[in-house]
């Protein structure tokens, strides 16, 4: 017999190989959720006819504001299809722990629709004016906080996903929760740009993430649980 | 106790006990309220600072506080339902998103009338009342959540995970509040100052009023609670029979 | 194997069953029967672990299910109405999810589990492709793929042709005579070798009584 026993490591990496193959096999799911980032941001300038200073003073404000509701539209496809074709299903019987299963797919996802929008970023801040002592704070920001919107949009996700049309309904349900992500992380540049020292805000960020981590995987498969009967 | 608690938890038996405690508990409200609003707004002294505008902290600062208090209610009776399943505590958990909403949404508006003439404007960006705002958001979605499924099961679960997952974040939000307040440098004026400070004929009627607006929680919950009770019991024999009855009476 | 008593589901104010008791023995092979809406993917669910909304007690091996949850979930394979199948990934792809979640890797036994149903030459082409036949077919080849004693299949002749519904009807019975157990919902009369238990809902409902 060729089988081979898997343990939780080498299963988990199936799942995030799964959900790899998912986006390199729709491309639109990594470059929508960007474009939605770039033309929301460029809005801004355009409302309005803002002080070059103005512009760059609230530039990490629109960053993070646009950077979260692309990440939460993102986010509404993670478990959609697999709950419209029933491989949740699978996922829900399956004897696999599924805290870390449904960890390792938010993750993966995030590397796919979220880590873009970070590496985008500072073209944004280029566009926006942010002065330059304020793109390596936002830089760190958004990787610590991305993942943790990621995780918040997903419990919203799960929530929703027995509903037809979420999209309203979700935002509703996640942007409020999100709030903390985004104070800190456009407070992270507001800080460097004061001149005043990040590190204190950065592990704030940081023991989001870390709360998220945590916490996030058990709400999304009690969610799940609810919504696949 | 043990027992009288999961008693409490079978719709009959919460509805039966609450037949005859009600009608108490809304006649003692409606007098704490009476008294603590006409002394408040009719009688105590103005004060010295903002003369006659201060008055509305007699409903301000009770459901400004009250809604904070609510959610956590609505937190624990989230919980009873998630891990023991007691359907009653979900019909609590409902009423307490209306009442703490609207607790919210009160709070804000009266917030605004006292701003104006205090501050010269409705609304400033103050931790205070940027986290209440939120916190009306969060019930908002509690609410939204609840209202999108057809399924009475799914819908009851699936607003107590999101009840708890609000109630970790919640300390999150108020602190983000407060330290984007401070990072922006604006003073929290809205600080109250020490109730001792006040002569006791402007803080003995914000007693009243502050308990009169606790009984209205409870009377309000209780009432909602009843009438989802009879919504969703209504094919079991006890209420068809006291429908009867009732419609029998009249 | 599972054993069920006094199970009732009502939904939406209507009670779907009550009073249900059955035992599934290894060895079985059980068929449950009802109009459109009696409550058979109901009572699957319930009997699968993804539907709790209902009062009753389910037992596996005498141990109640949601106690030995993993041991259950790892001796049950279940199969419902959509055919979870990815259509944007290929079968092989598919499949070997399944598998890691199963907790192994096999790529030998995916390529012939295919080949048994039909899917010879299909395992790199995406399921979107494919017929909806097809697709079914990928979904079904889990039964060889799965080592789980008690299958539960929620109308797994959707969309089959005439030698794929055989094929299947061959595998059920395969399966219960090896000592498993399948329970299944189908509107197709069962041609089966193995003796088979029919539940009917319809008459076992209380006002039909």
């Amino acid at each position: 017999m060729s089988r081979v026993a898997l343990g939780l490591g080498a299963s988990l990496r199936a799942t995030l190989r799964r959900e790899l193959q998912l986006a390199i096999s729709s491309p639109g799911k990594i470059v929508n959720p960007l474009m939605f980032f770039v033309i929301a941001s460029s809005l801004f300038p355009l409302s309005g006819r803002l002080d070059i200073d103005v512009l760059g003073s609230i530039a990490p404000g629109i960053i993070w504001v646009t950077a979260l509701l692309a990440v939460m539209l993102s986010m509404e496809s993670l478990f959609r299809s697999d709950y419209d074709d029933g491989s949740l299903e699978q996922l829900l019987l399956s004897p696999q722990p599924l805290y870390f299963h449904v960890l390792i797919k938010v993750l993966g996802h995030w590397l796919v629709t979220g880590l873009p929008l970070v590496v985008v970023a500072p073209l944004l801040g280029l566009l926006l004016n942010l002065p330059a002592q304020g793109y390596v704070p936002l830089l760190i920001g958004l990787v610590l906080g991305t993942p943790t919107l990621s995780l918040i949009a997903a419990i919203g996700t799960a929530l929703t996903v027995a509903l037809a049309r979420s999209g309203v309904l979700l935002a509703v349900l996640v942007l409020p929760l999100s709030i903390p992500v985004l104070v800190f992380g456009a407070g992270v540049v507001d800080t460097a740009l004061n001149g005043l020292p990040v590190a204190g805000v950065i592990a704030l960020l940081a023991a989001l993430l870390v709360l998220a981590l945590s916490f996030a995987p058990l709400a999304i498969v009690a969610a799940l649980r609810i919504n696949v009967q | 106790m043990w027992q009288w608690f999961y008693k409490l938890g079978s719709p009959r038996y919460f509805y039966e006990m609450t037949t005859g405690f009600v009608p108490w508990l809304a006649r003692a409200t409606f007098l704490l309220l009476a008294i603590g609003l006409v002394w408040g707004l009719g009688f105590a002294p103005p004060d010295y600072q903002m003369g006659d505008n201060y008055r509305i902290i007699y409903i301000h600062v009770p459901t400004a506080s009250g809604a904070i208090w609510i959610y956590a209610m609505m937190a624990v009776m989230a919980a009873m339902h998630m891990i023991w399943n007691i359907k009653v505590a979900d019909m609590v958990a409902k009423s307490c998103a209306l009442i703490g909403a609207s607790f919210c949404a009160v709070a804000l508006v009266t917030g605004a009338f006292w701003g104006k003439p205090t501050w010269g404007t409705y609304w400033i960006w103050d931790a205070k009342l940027t986290a209440t705002l939120i916190l009306f958001f969060v019930y908002v979605g509690v609410m939204a959540l609840r209202s999108a499924f057809d399924s009475e099961t799914a819908a009851s679960k699936a607003a107590s995970v999101l009840t708890l997952v609000g109630v970790v974040n919640l300390p999150i939000i108020y602190y983000a509040a407060y330290w984007w307040n401070t990072l922006h440098q604006r003073s929290s004026e809205l600080g109250v100052r020490d109730a001792s400070a006040n002569p006791p004929e402007i803080w003995i009627p914000a007693v009243f009023s502050g308990f009169g607006l606790i009984g209205l929680i409870f009377v309000i919950i209780i009432l909602h609670t009843r009438n989802e009770i009879l919504l969703r019991e209504r094919r079991a024999q006890w209420v068809q029979e006291l429908v009867k009855q009732e419609t029998g009476n009249a | 194997m599972l054993s069920v008593a006094n199970l009732a589901c009502e939904r939406d104010e209507r009670v779907l069953f009550a009073n249900l008791a059955f035992t599934v023995a290894a060895g079985s092979l059980w068929q449950v029967q009802g109009a459109n809406g009696s409550g058979k993917t109901t009572l699957l669910r319930i009997l699968a672990g993804l539907n709790g909304d209902y009062s009753g007690e389910l037992q596996w091996q005498g141990k109640v299910c949601s106690e030995v949850r993993t041991e259950y979930q790892q001796a049950l394979f279940f199969l419902g109405h959509a055919p979870s199948v990815n259509r944007t990934l290929t079968p092989l792809q598919n499949l070997r999810w399944f598998c890691a979640l199963q907790g192994f890797a096999d790529d030998a036994a995916i390529h012939s589990a295919l080949n048994e149903h039909g899917l010879r030459g299909y395992a790199d082409i995406p399921c979107y492709q494919m017929s909806a036949g097809q697709q079914r077919r990928v979904s079904l080849a889990r039964l060889s793929l799965t080592s789980a004693k008690l299958w539960i299949l929620d109308e797994p002749f959707t969309a089959l042709d005439r030698v794929g519904v055989a094929e299947l009807e061959a595998r059920v019975s395969r399966h219960a005579a090896a000592g498993g157990a399948v329970i299944l919902t189908t509107h197709h009369p069962l041609q089966t070798q193995h003796p088979l238990t029919v539940l009917n809902l319809d008459a076992l409902r209380p006002e039909a009584a």
